[in-house]
């Protein structure tokens, strides 16, 4: 298999949720490698929830997730997160106890020792402001310094796959399109495969090569981006705009 | 004066105990979220294992380092088996199953050693020390005492600050979510918590029991006082762990030595609800924020 | 259709409670079961009979172990309301028995009252060192609160030694408890300690079932499963807590005298951590909350350790060596039952029942179930 097929990633009718009623009902996503696809939707359509059970801490029901030709389904999540899908959480996840500099070092633990000097030298380069905050605890950066510190935590552990839940929450309108452009720039410098969930639909299409739609917990619109910006009906109904 | 220097003295001997039991409470309290009821108990068996091994072979060393690395593993058996299936339950299971653990383990101690009384080798003479004609009130083996539990806290403090496996201890203490998507094996981390406090147990097992006789309950008013002090501290912090145990001893020292031995207790619990009163987290824990 | 007044606005402090049979109900409200009080004391007489002709039945072993279970069910029935109602743990109330123990024996040695005012004396002492410590105790949460009830275990029963000229030191205190009069000269001294303390308790267990059933009951269940809300609709926490305290402790005190009337003494030994510990397990493996579940687990408290001494003797094992073995066995059980049941053996039975029934079980236990 190819190094760049190795990092596709394929969700195939999972089901899965909590408790009796499942939230997903057999959703499927084809997300590739270099580009990045957007998950869009209400409240509760079920966004959230495909990236927990993606990143192993809901256990599927039915389904495969399919990194590459390897199926993760029903793996825990560090066993999960050391097969190269890294998950940046809702609500940042910086660990606020840790410096900057330990979070960044807790991410490069995935790699193997010899690399992980100049690939934190690499991250201290691209984001400046983390290198100048590197030994302060991570609990008094600003909500857009958290943003970009958990991105550069799990481009530290060296990912397939980028699974970003709502990056753009509680952000500043100019902060969020930084984070956006952070977001772009990745795709195009890496060959990740980004997974992006978004409530705000506008600005993930802008940067999206594909958008899915969930709706209660099913696929109801799969298409490239610039398509779906431009499907009124689509928008309207199930995006809000 | 010579009185109260003596008693200082006598106070952070007892309170290096009281400052290990206080430490590997904290330990297990941050990782885990649970209160080890048993761990005087557990400490009180190791030393057993350890006093069968001097026994059998003459060896006191040779017992120290067995009880210790006893210690290590039970504490790591302890959690896989015990403590795993109650970790996420109400914080009341874990209380009910640790305390069914004191129980167990002081009953099977009674079982296989009898509850007798049996007397307990200390690592180095237990004749007090004294500069010149001055009674200094301790003993060598108060000193190593103070040395032993000071280089077990700074080296597991070292572990934790400066290495790889400490950065995900804290990290999976901290927020274990969070540490999982990161690929942190938190299950071994847990699991690897219970056992540096176990180990910190033994020690203290070894360090103290000298001074009492070795029965099934000898650790009782240990563990109750290495709770305490782990309470004034705060449970969130090691530095208020053994701070917590050095001013108790010494406090209980004071109280002992100027009005009795039968008031250690009250004093105990006198300091306990001051501290308690004044700040309800403990001495060095951050005022805690109101969830809403 | 007849109107009603509309509903009283509830005094500042009380939960609010929903009307739950609205407008037009006045004439058509079913009266099939009568007033809570009633059908506790009908349970409670009926009880009482049974036991009254039980104990004529059992040999005086039995009595004393009936008198001892009875002082057990008082103290672990209040502590199963302060844990499975408040929500509060305490690892500490076997001091509390200590204070209505003591209390009870000084009054008797010094003061010869009768033994019912000895009785409510003791249980009024408990209730006002629960008081004290509870408002110590108001602000302490989880582990905190844990602790210092368990240094309360300790010191306590400690002031026993050190003023032994007060309380007899080692050796305690004296209680002797006689056959009052009108029982004639023959009546046993053991049927009289077991009908003495089953009466009390089951007057205790009846007041607990009310104030379980009362507002205040409620209102500490809103406090136990959400503190923050609870205080936000206007319930005075501190105050409920206290309360809890103060319940828990007077039960916990009647106990201790209770048990001295059965043990015709009382030492500071009696009452160690171990009590304490004891009380809460009987509390957790009965299922907290309800008093059921306090006479189960008092029950287990009291009759299984001995049977469990005397199989081990049988076998062969030294008098050193056997009396740990029930140790061993009350520890597997609790770690066992908390891994297999978290709902307490009350809890268990129930849902195993229910499954025979195929009905989802009432849910009796909140906390401490999974």
């Amino acid at each position: 298999m190819s190094e760049r097929a190795r990092s596709d990633l394929a969700i195939d009718e999972v089901v899965a949720g909590y408790g009796a009623a499942p939230v997903l009902r057999g959703v499927s996503v084809t997300a590739r490698a270099g580009t990045i696809t957007a998950i869009l939707g209400a409240n509760g359509a079920g966004k959230t929830t495909l990236l927990r059970t993606v990143d192993g801490t809901i256990r599927p029901s039915r389904g495969r997730i399919l990194l590459g030709d390897l199926d993760m389904a029903g793996r825990r999540p560090e066993d999960v997160a050391r097969a190269g899908i890294s998950h940046v959480p809702e609500g940042q996840g910086v660990i606020t106890e840790l410096t900057v500099a330990e979070n960044l070092a807790l991410g490069l633990l995935l790699r193997p020792r010899a690399d992980r000097a100049a690939a934190l030298d690499e991250i201290y380069r691209r984001f400046a402001i983390l290198g100048d905050r590197r030994n302060r605890a991570a609990g008094t950066l600003s909500g857009g310094e958290r943003q970009m510190l958990v991105i550069a935590r799990a481009m530290a552990t060296s990912p397939r796959v980028l699974l970003l839940d709502e990056p753009s929450l509680g952000l500043a309108p100019k902060v969020v399109s930084g984070v956006l452009d952070l977001i772009r720039l990745l795709r195009d410098e890496s060959g990740l495969t980004i997974v992006l969930v978004e409530q705000n639909a506008r600005s993930a299409l802008a940067i999206a090569d594909t958008g899915i739609v969930l709706n209660l917990g099913s696929v109801v619109a799969s298409a490239p981006a610039a398509e779906l910006a431009r499907d009124d009906a689509l928008r309207r109904h199930y995006l809000g705009f | 004066m010579v009185e109260f220097l003596e008693f200082t003295l006598e106070g952070l001997s007892a309170g290096m105990i009281y400052a290990a039991i206080a430490l590997s409470l904290v330990l297990i309290w941050r990782g885990t979220r649970v209160l080890n009821y048993a761990q005087g108990a557990l400490a009180m068996f190791t030393s057993y294992i350890a006093l069968e091994v001097i026994d059998r072979t003459g060896s006191y060393w040779l017992g120290f380092v067995v009880a210790i690395a006893a210690g290590l593993v039970i504490g790591a058996v302890v959690e896989r088996t015990v403590i795993r299936p109650v970790a996420n339950k109400p914080p009341l299971n874990a209380v009910i199953v640790t305390i069914g653990l004191l129980i167990g383990v002081e009953g099977l101690a009674g079982v296989l050693f009898t509850s007798n009384n049996r007397s307990f080798p200390p690592a180095f003479s237990i004749t007090g020390l004294s500069i010149g004609s001055v009674a200094l009130g301790i003993t060598r083996n108060d000193i190593f005492t103070a040395v032993a539990v000071l280089a077990a806290a700074g080296l597991i403090a070292v572990v934790f600050q400066y290495t790889s496996v400490g950065l995900r201890l804290r990290a999976t203490a901290f927020n274990a979510r969070v540490a999982r998507l990161l690929g942190v094996r938190v299950g071994r981390m847990l699991t690897l918590g219970w056992a540096l406090a176990g180990l910190l147990g033994a020690l203290a097992g070894m360090l103290v029991t000298p001074s009492t006789f070795l029965n099934p309950n000898s650790m009782d008013g240990i563990f109750v006082l290495g709770f305490t002090a782990a309470v004034i501290g705060g449970l969130e912090s090691p530095v208020g762990a053994v701070a917590g145990g050095l001013i108790l001893g010494v406090v209980l020292s004071y109280a002992a030595g100027y009005l009795g031995g039968e008031v250690v207790n009250l004093f105990g619990l006198a300091a306990l609800m001051l501290v308690l009163m004044l700040r309800p987290s403990g001495l060095f824990s951050a005022a805690p924020a109101r969830r809403v | 259709m007849a109107t009603t007044p509309a509903p009283e606005r509830p005094p500042a402090g009380d939960t609010v409670s929903l009307p739950l049979r609205a407008a037009g109900s006045a004439e058509g409200r079913p009266r099939r079961r009568p007033p809570t009080l009633v059908r506790h004391l009908g349970v409670a007489v009926l009880f009482a009979v049974l036991l009254m002709l039980a104990s004529a039945k059992l040999s005086a072993y039995r009595d004393y172990q009936l008198a001892e279970l009875a002082a057990f069910v008082v103290a672990v029935a209040g502590l199963t309301v302060l844990i499975g109602l408040s929500g509060q743990i305490s690892i500490g109330n076997g001091a509390f028995m200590a204070v209505g123990g003591y209390t009870g024996a000084l009054l008797f040695l010094h003061l010869q009252w009768p033994l019912v005012a000895i009785v409510l004396a003791a249980t009024a002492a408990a209730a006002v060192s629960g008081a004290v410590f509870g408002f110590a105790a108001a602000r302490l949460r989880g582990p905190y609160l844990a602790g210092a009830t368990l240094m309360l275990a300790v010191a306590l029963p400690s002031l026993a030694t050190r003023f032994q000229s007060v309380f007899g030191g080692d050796q305690g205190l004296g209680f002797y408890v006689n056959v009052p009069g009108f029982l004639g000269v023959n009546f046993s001294l053991s049927e009289w300690q077991a009908w003495f303390n089953c009466g009390i308790a089951l007057i205790a267990l009846v007041l607990l079932a009310n104030l379980i059933r009362s507002r205040v009951g409620r209102n500490w269940r809103a406090l136990r499963d959400d503190e923050v809300a609870a205080s936000l609709s206007g319930l005075n926490v501190a105050r409920l807590q206290v309360v809890a305290f103060v319940v828990s402790a007077a039960c916990a005190g009647a106990g201790g005298v209770l048990l001295a009337v059965v043990d015709g003494t009382v030492s500071a030994s009696v009452f160690a951590l171990g009590l304490s510990i004891q009380l809460l397990t009987a509390a957790v493996l009965g299922g907290l909350g309800t008093l059921t579940g306090a006479v189960w687990g008092s029950a287990l408290l009291v009759l299984v350790p001995t049977y469990l001494e005397n199989v081990a003797q049988s076998h062969g094992m030294t008098q050193g060596t056997s009396s740990s073995v029930p140790i061993v066995a009350y520890g597997v059980v609790l770690i066992a039952v908390m891994l297999l049941f978290p709902s307490g053996i009350q809890g268990g039975l129930l849902r195993l029942i229910a499954l025979g029934r195929r009905r989802p079980a009432r849910n009796q236990q909140e906390k401490g179930s999974s």
